[in-house]
């Protein structure tokens, strides 16, 4: 399972890498998304307001609804689903490694968007580097849970509509537990406890995309 | 090596294939010829364990389509595309070591079986801008990295010019005598005439013909 896991990994990479789609497409978006906030926030408020962290996360979740979808499309034609299902590659091995490259390239977008956050969002560089942690626990779950749901929505073969409608219900709690590990790291409070349930959260998808990835798969 | 019989495969309650009876013997070439919608891509993906048997019976490689293990069939088989098999944005070497190293193959044996389908200078070049007949030839060095004990070509020769096709007729003769049972799915009969098929053909997925 690990040696097929460092191998889809190692793939998925290498696809992004090599296209630059996260280098000059989701990144972007993401900056720009970010600094969209900042203006909707106001040039008065942007350094006064609790809401930088809330509106972080939220512009991660749409970054990551992007390179959820870009994770299964790399796989979806129908030529290469038939010929990489012949591999017979263990399915939990192959959620492993793709949640893996999602969270390498979610962690790649989320420091470069806390830089992006310091700078539009005014937020205390002292506090979002402490917040980093949480940040890296809360990007992983989202990379699982998003794994997982964009093979629920079809793999790449769906619309793509379905992915954004059956994850964020699923999205939402994590959202929730990173925003206010966020702010508690930024003004004080419960980190530690956000941070744990982001850390359970985690677990759990992994252990749920271990199990059912190859139903899914086969579905 | 084949043994199908009353095979039904539904889709969505569409009858993919409505009773096929055939079988196929080990080290054997076989054509599947007939027209669109026929339900010879079907007949390869049951063969390749790629789509599920409704009714009947099936077994292929010794696994029984109804309760064996269709991963393990997946392992044993290899299947070639007309639609590309392979990720385009990596090199032809790339794909290459993908699949070796997901079949636990060493990956030396690259260079030879892209110098076999002589590939060896385009071993760099991304998927996406090779040509449909060296995209072809990638396919078949895929199949020969993997030494499956049955080959499914789905429509190997659309696109294919006469040279592409010489080429191919070769190949699968050579893969043919080393021991390997081959299936093609086709809208035509093999032009080969030294290639010496058996010739299967289908209709509103039954088998309808079936010619030496």
């Amino acid at each position: 399972m690990i040696r097929v896991a460092w191998l889809v990994a190692a793939k998925d990479l290498r696809i992004e890498r090599r296209s630059r789609v996260l280098l000059w497409q989701v990144l972007p978006f993401g900056v720009m998304a970010l600094l969209l906030s900042g203006l909707a926030l106001g040039a008065a408020h942007a350094g006064h307001s609790n809401a930088a962290p809330g509106l972080y996360y939220l512009v991660m979740v749409l970054v990551a609804l992007l390179m959820i979808n870009r994770s299964q499309v790399i796989e979806g034609s129908p030529g290469t689903r038939a010929s990489v299902a012949t591999l017979g590659l263990d399915p939990a091995g192959v959620f492993l490694g793709k949640a893996l490259a999602l969270a390498v390239e979610l962690w790649l977008t989320g420091v470069v968007l806390l830089a992006g956050a310091v700078l539009v969002l005014h937020t205390a560089l002292g506090g979002t580097l402490s917040a980093l942690p949480s940040v890296v626990v809360t990007l992983g779950a989202l990379a699982a849970a998003g794994t997982l749901y964009g093979a629920l929505s079809g793999g790449g073969q769906g619309p793509a509509t379905l992915l954004p409608v059956l994850s964020l219900p699923a999205f939402a709690p994590l959202l929730i537990a990173g925003e206010r590990s966020f702010s508690a790291a930024l003004y004080g409070g419960a980190l530690l406890q956000w941070w744990v349930i982001s850390l359970v959260a985690l677990v759990a998808y992994l252990a749920i995309g271990i199990l059912l990835y190859g139903v899914l798969e086969e579905s | 090596m084949v043994a199908l019989s009353d095979a039904v495969v539904l889709v969505g309650g569409f009858p993919l294939l409505s009773g096929v009876n055939l079988e196929l013997s080990v080290t054997s070439l076989n054509v599947v010829t007939g027209a669109n919608g026929a339900g010879k891509t079907s007949l390869l993906r049951l063969l390749g364990g790629l789509v599920t048997l409704t009714s009947g019976t099936g077994v292929v490689c010794g696994v029984d389509l109804r309760s064996g293990d269709l991963r393990e069939l997946r392992r044993r088989v290899g299947w070639l595309g007309h639609e590309g098999s392979f990720y385009d944005d990596l090199s032809a070497s790339e794909n290459l070591t993908f699949a070796a190293k997901a079949l636990a193959r060493p990956t030396s044996e690259i260079a030879g079986v892209l110098d076999r389908v002589e590939l060896s200078s385009r071993a760099t070049t991304p998927a996406k801008q090779l040509s449909a007949g060296q995209r072809r030839r990638l396919g078949l060095a895929w199949l020969l990295l993997r030494r499956s004990e049955l080959w499914l070509l789905d429509e190997p020769y659309a696109s294919l010019d006469d040279e592409g096709r010489t080429f191919f007729d070769q190949l699968v003769g050579d893969v043919v005598k080393s021991g390997a049972t081959v299936v093609v799915s086709a809208h035509d009969p093999l032009r080969s005439s030294a290639l010496a098929p058996r010739t299967i053909t289908l209709a509103g997925g039954l088998v309808v013909g079936d010619h030496l």
